[in-house]
Order: C-alpha cells, then sequence, then structure tokens
C-alpha cells in the first residue's frame, strides 16, 4: 500500500477510534467513577445513533422504505444561516432522549442494588433492538436507514470526507474529555468515586447516594448517546444487526478495562489499543483472522485483565482531596488510633 | 446480602409480617381477573409456558443459587447453558456415531436415544467447566478481595469467551439435534402439546426435587444455606466454604447445561447466541422470586414462562424477552424484594 493509502486507512481508523472513545468515556462516568455495571451499552448507543438519524435524514422514499418519519432537518434545521447546524441539533436530541431513557431505567433500578441495574441495562439493549427491528414503521426494520445525511457534504471530495469527519470527532471528543475530566476532579466527582469505594460510608456522610449515581448514569447514557450520533453520520447506515452486542457493547467494556478504568485518558487510550487490535488482527495471518477467535479474544481480555492488571494499562491516578498524591501527603498526626 | 432460607424445607411459608388484609382483597381481586381472562385465553398457550418456564426454571434456580453463596450476578450463566447444548451436541453428532450408537425419533419423541446418553454428559461438562473456571479465576479474585462489581465484570468476560470458543467451534450456523418431525398431542381445550415438551417436564421435576432434596436432606445443601446467611460464621463453624462454592457452581453449571440442552430441544435449534438471549428471562425469574431465593425462582420461573408465551396472543412474539423485561420492571417498583422476599435491599 502505498503512502496515501496508508494515511486514508489511519484517518478511518482514528474515525472509529475516537467514536469508541467517546462511548467508552461514557462507560467511565458510569462504571469507572461510581461502580454502574452497565451491560447494555448498545441500547443508549443505538438510541442515540437512531435519534439524530431519523431527525435529520429526509422522510421516506422509495419503495424500500416503510418507515413513516424523517425530519429532514438537514434540509431545513440549518436556520437559514447558511451552516450545518442541524447536526448539533441532532446530537442534542440524542443526548435527550438517552437522558429520558436513562432517567427512567435508573429511577426504577438504581434505589435497589446495583445488580439490578445491570439486569435492566440488558433488558433496554435488547427491548430496544427488538424495536427497531419490528416496528418498521419506525426506522425501516432490518432493511435499515441508508439515507443519513453527512455533516459539511460536499465541503470535501466523498472519498476524503473521514480527513474532514476526524477532525470533527475529535473536537468533539476533546470537549467531552476536558468537562470530564473537570467533572471528575470537581466534588461531584469525589462523591461518585466515594460512592463506588464505600456506598454505606457515603451515605453515612451525609450523601444522596441514589441521586448521585442516578445523575452518573444519565451523564455516562447521555454521552454514550453523543458517541450514536456521531457514528449514525459516519457509517450512514443503521439497521439492528449493527447494534449487537459484541461490537456495541462487549468491545466497549473491553476497551475501558484495558485502557484502566477511573482513568478519562486510560478510556480513550483503551478505545484506540483495542480498536487497533480488532482491526489490526483481520490483516494476520491463520486463526487471528477468523471473526469468532477475534470475539473470543475479546472476552479473553476482559478476563485477563481482570485477573492480571485490574488497573489496566493506566490505572487510576489516585487523588486526595487536596490534590496532593498520596505518597506525599504528609505523616498522619495522632488524631486516635 | 443475606439470604431467606426458612422458606426451603420443612414448614410451609406462613403469611409475612406485613400482609394487611388489604393484601387478601388485592389476591383475591387479582384471582377474579385471571378466572375473567381465562376463558379469552388460549390454553395451548399457557400449557407450552408452563414447559417453557421448566426450562427457565433449571437456569435460574441455579443462577439464584450462585448469586446468594458467591454474591454476584452471574451474566455468563446462560453461556453455561450453550456450553452443555453443544457438548450434548458433541457427543450426538460426533462422538456416539463413532461407536455406532445413531438415532432419531425414539418413541414419540423427535430425538433419539443418544440425546439421553449426551443430556449427563452435557451437564458433567457444565458443572466441571463451571468448577474449573472458578478455581482458575473467580477463586483467585476472592483471595484478592475483589469487590462483586468486579466478579460480575469477569462473568461478562467469561460469558463472551465462551461464546467466542463456542462459535470457533462449531461456527455461527444454525445447528439442531438429529430430529425427526412427530405428531403433536392434542387434548382438550384446543392444547397442543409437543411430546418433546413431555421429556422436558419429566427432566424438570426430577432435577427440581432433587435439588430441593439436596438443600434440605443433606450435610451439603445444610453448610450451602449457613453458607448463603453468613460465609464467615460459617467459615469458623468448620464449614470448608470452598467446598460449598464449588457445589453451588457444580449445581448451578449442570442444571444450566441441562436446560441449555432442553432448549435447543423444544426450538429445535442450537446457536451460540441463544445463550445470552435467555439471560434475560433467566434473570427475570430470578428478581421476581427474590435474588438468592431458588424457591422463588422457581416459582418466578413459571410466571414468566407462561405470561411470556400468552403474551404472543397480542403482541409479536418476537418481543418475548421485552415482555419477561416488563414484567421484571413492574415488580422492581412494586415489590422489589420479589415474591418471597430475597436478599435484594428493597
Amino acid at each position: 500500500m502505498e503512502f496515501a493509502g496508508i494515511l486514508d486507512y489511519a484517518v478511518g481508523f482514528v474515525v472509529m477510534a475516537g467514536i469508541y472513545s467517546v462511548l467508552a468515556l461514557g462507560l467511565n462516568v458510569q462504571w469507572g467513577f461510581t461502580g454502574l455495571f452497565n451491560i447494555g451499552i448498545a441500547g443508549f448507543f443505538a438510541l442515540g445513533a437512531y435519534t439524530s438519524a431519523l431527525l435529520t435524514g429526509p422522510p421516506p422514499q422509495g419503495q424500500f422504505e416503510d418507515f413513516v418519519f424523517g425530519g429532514d432537518w438537514a434540509q431545513t434545521g440549518g436556520l437559514g444561516l447558511g451552516i450545518d447546524l442541524w447536526f448539533f441539533l441532532g446530537i442534542g436530541a440524542a443526548m435527550l432522549v438517552c437522558a429520558a431513557v436513562a432517567l427512567v431505567i435508573g429511577y426504577v433500578t438504581l434505589r435497589l442494588n446495583d445488580d439490578y441495574l445491570a439486569i435492566a441495562t440488558l433488558g433496554i439493549a435488547e427491548s430496544v433492538r427488538l424495536f427497531f427491528l419490528n416496528e418498521k414503521w419506525a426506522a425501516n426494520g432490518s432493511r435499515g436507514l441508508y439515507n443519513i445525511p453527512q455533516f459539511l457534504e460536499g465541503w470535501i471530495a466523498p472519498d476524503k470526507y473521514d480527513y474532514l469527519y476526524v477532525v470533527v470527532v475529535l473536537g468533539v471528543l476533546a470537549v467531552l474529555f476536558l468537562a470530564m475530566q473537570q467533572a471528575v476532579r470537581s466534588p461531584w466527582g469525589r462523591v461518585l468515586r466515594a460512592i463506588r469505594e464505600d456506598e454505606v460510608a457515603a451515605e453515612a456522610s451525609g450523601k444522596d447516594v441514589s441521586k448521585f449515581k442516578l445523575q452518573a448514569f444519565v451523564l455516562g447514557a447521555v454521552i454514550m448517546g453523543v458517541g450514536g450520533a456521531l457514528y449514525a453520520h459516519n457509517i450512514r447506515f443503521l439497521s439492528p444487526q449493527t447494534f449487537d452486542p459484541l461490537l456495541a457493547t462487549f468491545i466497549i467494556w473491553a476497551m475501558l478495562m484495558v485502557g484502566g478504568s477511573g482513568n478519562n485518558v486510560g478510556a480513550v487510550l483503551g478505545a484506540f489499543v483495542v480498536w487497533g487490535i480488532w482491526t489490526g488482527t483481520q490483516f494476520m495471518p491463520g486463526v487471528f483472522k477468523d471473526p469468532n477467535f477475534r470475539f473470543f479474544m475479546i472476552g479473553a481480555l476482559i478476563v485477563g485483565v481482570m485477573l492480571l492488571r485490574p488497573g489496566g494499562i493506566l490505572g487510576e491516578s489516585r487523588r486526595t482531596a487536596r490534590g496532593r498524591t498520596a505518597a506525599a501527603r504528609p505523616p498522619e498526626t495522632g488524631d486516635g488510633g | 446480602m443475606t439470604v431467606r432460607w426458612q422458606n426451603i424445607g420443612g414448614k410451609l411459608p406462613r403469611l409475612p409480617r406485613w400482609w394487611t388484609p388489604a393484601h387478601t382483597a388485592a389476591a383475591v381481586a387479582l384471582l377474579v381477573v385471571a378466572l375473567g381472562i381465562l376463558p379469552v385465553l388460549k390454553m395451548s398457550l399457557v400449557v407450552n409456558g408452563v414447559f417453557l418456564g421448566g426450562i427457565i426454571a433449571l437456569g435460574a434456580i441455579g443462577l439464584s443459587l450462585v448469586f446468594g453463596i458467591l454474591n454476584f450476578a452471574n451474566v455468563a450463566h446462560g453461556d453455561y447453558m450453550i456450553t452443555g447444548a453443544y457438548v450434548a451436541f458433541f457427543f450426538i453428532d460426533s462422538f456416539l456415531p463413532l461407536l455406532g450408537i445413531e438415532g432419531q425419533g425414539l418413541g414419540p419423541f423427535t430425538f433419539g436415544y443418544p440425546l439421553l446418553i449426551a443430556l449427563p454428559f452435557g451437564a458433567l461438562a457444565g458443572a466441571v467447566a463451571a468448577i474449573a473456571l472458578d478455581s482458575l479465576i473467580y477463586r483467585r479474585l476472592r483471595l484478592r478481595g475483589a469487590n462483586a462489581a468486579v466478579l460480575a465484570m469477569t462473568s461478562l468476560g467469561l460469558a463472551i469467551a465462551i461464546r467466542g470458543l463456542a462459535q470457533i467451534i462449531w461456527g455461527t450456523q444454525v445447528l439442531s439435534y438429529p430430529r425427526e418431525s412427530r405428531q403433536v398431542f392434542h387434548l382438550p381445550l384446543d392444547v397442543r402439546i409437543p411430546p418433546d415438551s413431555l421429556f422436558i417436564a419429566v427432566v424438570a421435576i426430577i432435577l427440581v426435587v432433587s435439588v430441593y432434596l439436596l438443600l434440605t436432606r443433606t450435610r451439603m445443601g445444610k453448610a450451602m444455606r449457613a453458607t448463603a446467611d453468613n460465609p464467615d460464621l460459617a467459615l469458623v463453624t468448620g464449614i470448608n466454604t470452598q467446598r460449598v462454592i464449588w457445589a453451588t457452581w457444580a449445581i448451578g453449571g449442570g442444571l444450566a447445561a441441562i436446560a441449555g440442552v432442553l432448549l435447543a430441544v423444544s426450538q429445535a435449534q442450537l446457536l451460540p447466541i441463544m445463550g445470552w438471549k435467555f439471560l434475560i428471562p433467566l434473570f427475570a425469574a430470578v428478581v421476581l422470586g427474590g435474588i438468592g431465593n431458588p424457591y422463588g425462582a422457581l416459582v418466578g420461573a413459571f410466571i414468566i414462562g407462561v405470561t411470556m408465551e400468552v403474551s404472543t396472543q397480542w403482541i409479536n412474539p418476537s418481543y418475548k424477552p421485552a415482555v419477561a423485561f416488563a414484567i421484571m420492571i413492574v415488580m422492581l417498583l412494586a415489590r422489589p424484594r420479589g415474591l418471597f422476599g430475597g436478599s435484594g435491599p428493597g
């Protein structure tokens, strides 16, 4: 492959790894900082993607499109300003829908044991998938949506579109990353980590544990919705098969665990590393090419990390209240003991 | 997390302390509504729901036991099911024919007697795999003091790995045990029962009774109940908790494997993703019965099974998992501890 070809491939890779980084950041808020076990990422991923695609895409046309609604914001949502504002409106709508669903699921389950949340997220992911599969009027069933508009279409040659979109994805990722770093360092983030470490102690310190958990769960789901919207306008084709558990839930878990849960840099790093392994192995000879082997590998990767390096590559940097590292903390002065 | 075991063994469960006349009224009202629906119901769906409930029960009882004793949600439970189903497939399809044992259409059933030989081997494989994975992985994590979320996370990794392994060996295409089509039994009220369902029912009843006897009448059962109630106390009273855990996995993995074989028989197909898909009804049954309460899981399984089947009278059948999920959500809203009180904090 010549250099230009390699560069094209690399840019396409960064686009996908960047989208997965967004999803991993969302999961990091839920699992990494708060300890919420969401095994239905695919549900929020799909909701975000379908919401933005349906609102911005054209109404059904032609004999293969059976659904009833297309918002067509790509044509009308520029608000006459001549810029593709609709793209951000679509992302915003995706965030709202994910927030609403997460709020309901979180409200029902988060008052209870954490195990219930895991089971409920599993159920919501499957229900969302079944909905889009069976309700043809909503999003064309298994035929899928394929007229999803592109952001700033026509600004760049179609076969070089990745070069434009990579800037968009990395821009969104940077904004979310910085926001999450701020959130985690804030007192709010400290409460989340306190809940993760010891729920009873956090409750005893007067924190409304359920409320904080709900906030973290909804925030994580909202970020996943952003990831879904970014994905929809990149791939430009959505069908219920797009959101199978492997590539829409399991691999994101592997990314967070490998990179280091509880660490935003780790989430992004993990997304790039695991997506690199995932796409890289298809060029390797023999068994690595087998998609089933790669499936097995994702599971083995998670188990291996849990067993051998629970912190992932980076692990979580330990922080104390005043920003000092644990090692630099002055010796305890005698307050009992 | 402690488990209420007093419902198991001995006396019938008494009315709980919170029971008020209002509850009695609600129960009577529910009964009246149920009787009102009865004439509209297709009895065939109810009966088939009971059989589906039997399969769910085998998975859910083990899942609930693991939940109660090891304190984590084992999301690989569905994949323990397909382990059993695929090992049985290996026996029926590859190994037994080498010995000249082949056949289908035994008596009224679609399958042949090789399935009867393969079933125990499938169960054994499920139990051995569960114990092996515990010794290799979960035990180390426990010794490190890993919390429930880490164990659940690990089980997610195992679920993916097991399914990947099954796909490497057997591929992703739809397989099925060798079968011969058979006439369904016609009963009054337009009830049609596939003969295989009777086999499933008999196996399920035998296993449920065995587990009940094991939990109530044996030393190991007693030790399991003690460990579920208070692991530390059980340890200092000389109970070998590691052996208790292995026994739990053996029962859970074995039952799951048999449930997997029965599911493959009743659906006449075998797919790697079947296990993951079956998790929703399994967990719904466990939540309905109260987490950690195998007794409740049994009842929950039948409620889920019947509701899933009956719902197809009005709703697209492919929504069955969503129906199980909806029942679970309603249950969590109404009675978070489940019908019979489990260990989940309300």
